[in-house]
């Protein structure tokens, strides 16, 4: 039963994993680009959240109508400035410059608020902890559900904008072939800095989430971009839903890590992402060269 | 006023000079084929004057407007659509998604999905098929049908017989002259020159970046083609 | 086209080259001659530039035989056979930029030509000064134009001791000016008896350095002779212009 706890918590802990790793699905399938500030992102979120809180007493979920424009722009900005300089330099650069995107935010960060860790746990009240009881072994926090349900949303959302919309199938005809997109009338960096303006936006959600959950400091960004990259990785690149598959997975390998020994919940997520990218590299290659059969015959 | 007209454009490709000093004045409604060996700078002429590629030199005129500075994006809102050198289509949306996509500029004409259709009748089974998995002339097709939903008033077409069966080019072909004859002006790079004759009402032949040759479709003998295509009877032969 | 007299330096027999189910060279024989010049032209697609890779080695062979000096070299790669002497030239020339000329060349003589040391660097000044390029050995590749850049390619090829020289490409966005310097580096290449092997789209520069011409289209040898027969056959014309209206 205490394995099944094991299980439920870590689906939903994988619902937190695709949030935060939606953003950077979409900006890595419609520009190649990894944001290497993206968990600093989120957490820049979560330390607007809490000013709007300490200042304004504005409830999380309701300064949400503030945080997620705001980050919007500021994504929309950081393409139209940063990042499209950057992509025209080479496909390199923007990990470079995301790179100094993240040393910046985490040091502003510590500059205004200091190390100590912070939380939004207060301002969500009972919130923070109250749960179903399903047995006296399986706990499920509202939270987290209310986590999950946001994630399958905003990933439902982005499905149906990307399927749906005319600039949603601009921003896909621009992932596939941005010069052809170009020449049917597609501007490719307004598009761009649309996918921007939502990939952060996601990350400032998922940040905010994470303060209501647990806890969070100027330095948090990287552990949440390392799970973000896992997530997507993990579920296939370019893949939305992939994305989710991913998420759940590693949220489920933590809690099973866990479960075993408490210190091996963070290297079990990163062992069962090794594993799948492994497995993936041999199949790609494999398959490259005509199947098993072949690869096997060529052996003897 | 011409429609069209280049001026000693000059382009490049890193180091190589792909296009030299060429001078083109097209009129609304005419048919223009470029043809010429590989090489010859016939599709990045093309691309230049789509704006896919930034001249080192000279001047591009639509309606007498300078447009040589305008990104690709924003000469299909003014009117030039390119269907380019191996379809391009985007593989992963389906035929119609390519459609819808084509007629995102926003002009106004007689070019719509319907339309579209309606020139293309087999184009309707497919709607809902990824591009990548149809057929190179029903490629053809929905690339071509793309370029018009922009509804452009110049339609430049990359060399549309490439890869396909001469039945499947004849059936285009007679689509292209339709197009042309609905006012459309139109300039096609083919490499059966035959195929682009019997199209066009102009032809000009481009040797290493240059247009060598230019006359009227009617005007014009094989053997003067065959000359300016290869260049041998100018300059010293061994 | 049997050597009626004249060694057969390389050739290609019954060559044919498949990837998956395109069948990209049909069935191709023709023979190289002792210094021999030969150009091969043809539309596009017709299979000439994976004819050169395949005599070259870089691509292997589906089924034939390409022979050098009467032995059969099919399994050999593409080293192998420039240390043979089958030299080759590329259409985009890639030299190693942050390297000087002489430096570029000497990489191709000690490993392609087994010259090294003191040998090398004399064997490296022989082949600059054949291709025109000793006024700038010293300059870094990167700097060189587009001219020097393909007789860069030249030096390269030509430092290993070729007794065939192949050419992709070569006269491809030079000015006349160029493409007269270019034509007279090569022929004073052929002088020194390299046989010459060159695909070419321009084909009036190609005839001022060819005796022989070989026409392909769609995999196979449609022509093979002199220059002026060759771009006067009917089935030349057509295979470039289409069938006549």
């Amino acid at each position: 039963m205490i394995w099944l706890n094991q299980i439920i918590q870590g689906v939903l802990l994988g619902g937190y994993y695709a949030l935060i790793a939606s953003g950077l699905s979409l900006m890595f399938g419609v520009m190649r680009i990894i944001n290497l500030a993206h968990g600093d992102l989120a957490i820049l979120g979560a330390f607007l959240t809490l000013l709007l809180a300490d200042h304004a007493g504005l409830d999380p979920f309701v300064s949400l109508a503030v945080v997620l424009p705001a980050l919007a722009v500021l994504g929309w900005l950081l393409q139209r400035t940063m990042l499209e300089r950057s992509l025209r330099a080479g496909v390199l650069v923007p990990l470079l410059t995301t790179f100094g995107l993240a040393i910046v935010v985490q040091n502003v960060l510590f500059e205004e608020y200091g190390a100590d860790t912070r939380s939004l746990g207060p301002q969500i009240g009972d919130l923070a902890f109250s749960s179903w009881t399903i047995t006296d072994q399986i706990y499920i926090s509202h939270l987290s559900v209310i986590i999950f349900g946001v994630a399958v949303t905003v990933l439902g959302g982005l499905h149906l904008l990307l399927r749906l919309t005319p600039i949603g199938r601009a921003l896909r005809a621009t992932a596939e072939d941005a010069d052809t997109a170009e020449l049917v009338g597609i501007n490719s960096k307004s598009v761009y800095a649309v996918a921007a303006g939502i990939a952060v936006a996601t990350a400032g959600l998922a940040g905010v989430f994470l303060a209501m959950r647990s806890s969070f400091d100027p330095y948090s960004g990287p552990p949440q971009l390392i799970f973000a990259f896992e997530a997507v990785v993990i579920g296939g690149l370019g893949s939305l839903w992939g994305t989710l598959a991913g998420g759940i997975i590693l949220g489920v390998a933590q809690n099973v890590g866990a479960q075993l020994n408490p210190q091996w919940q963070i290297i079990a997520g990163h062992i069962v992402f090794l594993a799948i990218l492994a497995a993936r590299l041999v199949l790609t290659e494999v398959s490259s060269r005509g199947g098993f059969r072949v690869v096997l015959a060529q052996r003897v | 006023m011409s429609l069209l007209k280049v001026e000693r454009l000059d382009v490049r490709h890193g180091l190589l000079q792909a296009v030299r000093a060429v001078d083109l004045e097209l009129q609304e409604g005419e048919t223009l084929a470029l043809v010429g060996a590989n090489g010859a700078g016939k599709t990045t002429l093309l691309r230049a004057i789509a704006g896919a590629h930034r001249p080192a030199a000279g001047r591009v005129l639509l309606d007498g407007a300078d447009v040589t500075t305008a990104p690709a994006y924003r000469r299909v809102r003014l009117g030039i659509s390119l269907v380019p050198e191996g379809r391009r289509l985007f593989p992963g949306l389906t035929v119609e998604e390519n459609l819808l996509v084509g007629g995102r500029s926003g002009r106004k004409g007689p070019w719509n999905l319907d339309a579209v259709y309606g020139l293309f009748p087999a184009l309707r089974e497919l709607t809902r098929r990824r591009a990548r998995v149809i057929s190179g002339g029903e490629q053809q097709m929905c690339a071509i049908g793309r370029a018009l939903m922009a509804n452009p008033r110049l339609l430049l077409l990359d060399e549309v017989s490439l890869g396909l069966a001469p039945v499947v080019v004849q059936a285009l072909y007679e689509t292209i002259a339709s197009v042309g004859r609905q006012g459309t002006t139109v300039v096609l790079v083919e490499q059966d020159v035959a195929r682009a004759l019997g199209t066009a009402t102009r032809v000009a032949c481009m040797l290493e970046g240059r247009i060598v040759l230019e006359r009227d479709a009617a005007a014009v003998s094989r053997d003067q083609i065959v000359d300016a295509y290869f260049g041998l009877r100018r300059g010293a032969a061994a | 086209m049997s050597p009626a007299d004249g060694t057969s330096m390389l050739a290609a027999v019954g060559l044919r080259k498949r990837f998956g189910a395109l069948v990209v060279l049909q069935k191709v024989d023709f023979t190289v001659l002792e210094g021999e010049a030969i150009g091969i032209v043809g539309p596009n697609g017709a299979g000439k530039t994976t004819l050169l890779n395949v005599l070259s080695g870089a691509l292997p062979a589906s089924e034939g035989k390409v022979t050098f000096r009467g032995a059969d070299v099919t399994p050999l790669r593409a080293a192998a056979r420039c240390r043979r002497g089958i030299a080759r030239a590329h259409q985009v020339p890639r030299p190693f930029g942050g390297m000087t000329v002489f430096e570029n060349v000497f990489v191709a003589a000690s490993a392609g030509g087994g010259h090294h040391g003191r040998a090398g660097y004399t064997r490296c000044i022989e082949s600059l000064e054949l291709s025109g390029m000793l006024q700038v050995a010293n300059r870094r590749a990167e700097t060189l134009g587009l001219l020097d850049r393909k007789r860069l390619e030249l030096a390269r090829a030509v430092v290993t001791d070729p007794v065939v020289l192949l050419l992709d490409e070569i006269g491809g966005g030079l000015t006349d000016a160029e493409a007269s310097q270019l034509v007279e580096t090569i022929r004073s290449l052929h002088d020194r008896g390299i046989a010459i092997v060159w695909i070419e789209h321009i084909v009036h520069v190609l005839v001022q350095v060819v005796e022989r011409l070989v026409c392909m289209d769609a995999g196979r040898v449609i022509a093979d002779g002199a220059p002026e027969e060759v771009m006067a056959d009917a089935a030349v014309i057509d295979a470039y212009l289409g069938s006549a209206a």
